[in-house]
């Protein structure tokens, strides 16, 4: 994260943030042994076994990891597209 | 008495799990508890340098596993300190010599006589580290503020908790205030923040570590320090003391504020 006074100067953002970020994603990989791409295709295969059922806004869906104290979850947030005559 | 065993491992090396050791055994000593550490680094041992008694080992670890003496044979006295006793490492062997069930029944036949049995563990993963956690109570991790301290010690909180030996306690060591200050190292909510277990100390980065290492004489035994302060105050957590954390920013620190009233224009 920039501060205010970091655009103003044009500095670099403190290192310090940037370790913690890149440390986040580097411990959720970790503890999950879940690859980037590995989470990619999961979500890929989860969005056409969900778009058999329901219409979908694939631009729309988030998928991701998250650290819930030392456990990770999985947190799903799939907008259903709104007055869709489901099909049958 | 039926004694609390603490082991202190790192994953990352260097990070300071010897020093956390020495001091927490000086600093529980010199509470009037009874304590022994174990130096679990076979083959690299350094315990004994640190603490200032190497010039008086005859036995170490290995020779009471192989039978080649007595435990208590092996036990070095401080003499500093009423009740601190030290088992050394071997030196020209390797952790292969010993096993976890050797240190778990070696263990045992301490707990009856000792408050606290300190284990410090080798670096790594590897059967070095399954040694020292085998007999523990509690197991304290020691990280840095730094990107692959914390990294590798979040795979050892989480092997600790595979072990049902968790949940490990955090020992943030070589803290700079002023490098918090300026934002170029994480401060210790940021490493809990990723980390997620308890933390029971944070340790300055301090000059007075190298130069009472290099005398033998851990900084815990100078009430000024504050390193020395800081491991004190982790020892008093061990024993189940409330103790609040130390305000590491030295300008904020009431004694230096004090000092720079009573010199204006000093500092
Ligand atoms: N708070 C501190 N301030 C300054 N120097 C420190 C501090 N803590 C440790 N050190 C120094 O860091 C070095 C490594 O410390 P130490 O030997 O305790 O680490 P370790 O984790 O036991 O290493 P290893 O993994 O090799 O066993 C030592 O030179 C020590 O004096
Ligand atoms: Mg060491």
């Amino acid at each position: 994260m920039t501060s205010w006074l970091d655009k103003l100067t044009g500095r670099k953002p403190a290192s310090a943030n940037q370790a913690k970020e890149r440390l986040k994603l580097v411990l959720i990989h970790d503890r999950t042994d879940l690859s980037e791409q590995a989470l990619n295709s999961m979500k890929n295969e989860l969005l056409a076994v969900i778009s058999r059922y329901i219409d979908i806004d694939p631009q729309a869906v988030r998928i991701n990891v998250a650290q819930d104290g030392r456990e990770q979850r999985l947190v799903a947030d799939i907008p259903i597209r709104p007055n869709t005559p489901r099909r049958r | 008495m039926a004694a609390t065993v603490v082991t202190i491992s790192s994953g990352k090396g260097g990070v300071g799990k010897t020093t956390t050791t020495a001091n927490l055994a000086v600093a529980l000593a010199n509470g009037g508890l009874k304590v022994v550490c174990i130096d679990g680094d076979i083959g690299l041992r350094n315990l004994d340098v640190v603490l200032g008694l190497e010039n008086r080992i005859v036995y170490d670890l290995v020779d009471v596993v192989e039978g080649r003496c007595r435990l208590r044979q092996a036990m070095i006295r401080d003499k500093r300190l009423p009740e601190l006793y030290l088992i050394p490492a071997a030196q020209t062997r390797d952790k292969s010599a010993v096993t976890p069930s050797d240190m778990v029944r070696l263990v045992d036949e301490l707990r009856g006589e000792f408050d606290f049995i300190l284990i410090d563990s080798p670096a790594g993963i590897e059967r070095g580290f399954r040694n020292a956690i085998a007999p523990a109570d509690v197991v304290v991790v020691v990280t840095n503020p730094e990107v692959s301290a914390v990294r590798d010690a979040d795979r050892i909180i989480g092997l600790v908790e595979a072990e049902e030996k968790g949940p490990a306690r955090l020992v943030i060591n070589r803290m700079n205030p002023g490098m918090v200050k300026r934002g170029d190292m994480m401060d210790a909510e940021d490493v809990l923040e990723l980390l997620a277990i308890e933390l029971i100390g944070v340790v300055p980065e301090d000059e007075n570590v190298v130069v009472s290492t290099n005398r033998g004489q851990p900084v815990a035994l100078d009430p000024k320090s504050r390193a020395g302060k800081a491991f004190t105050n982790i020892a008093r957590r061990l024993r189940g003391e409330q103790v609040p954390f130390l305000d590491l920013d030295e300008k904020s620190d009431l004694f230096s504020k004090l000092s720079r009233m009573l010199r204006p224009g000093g500092d």
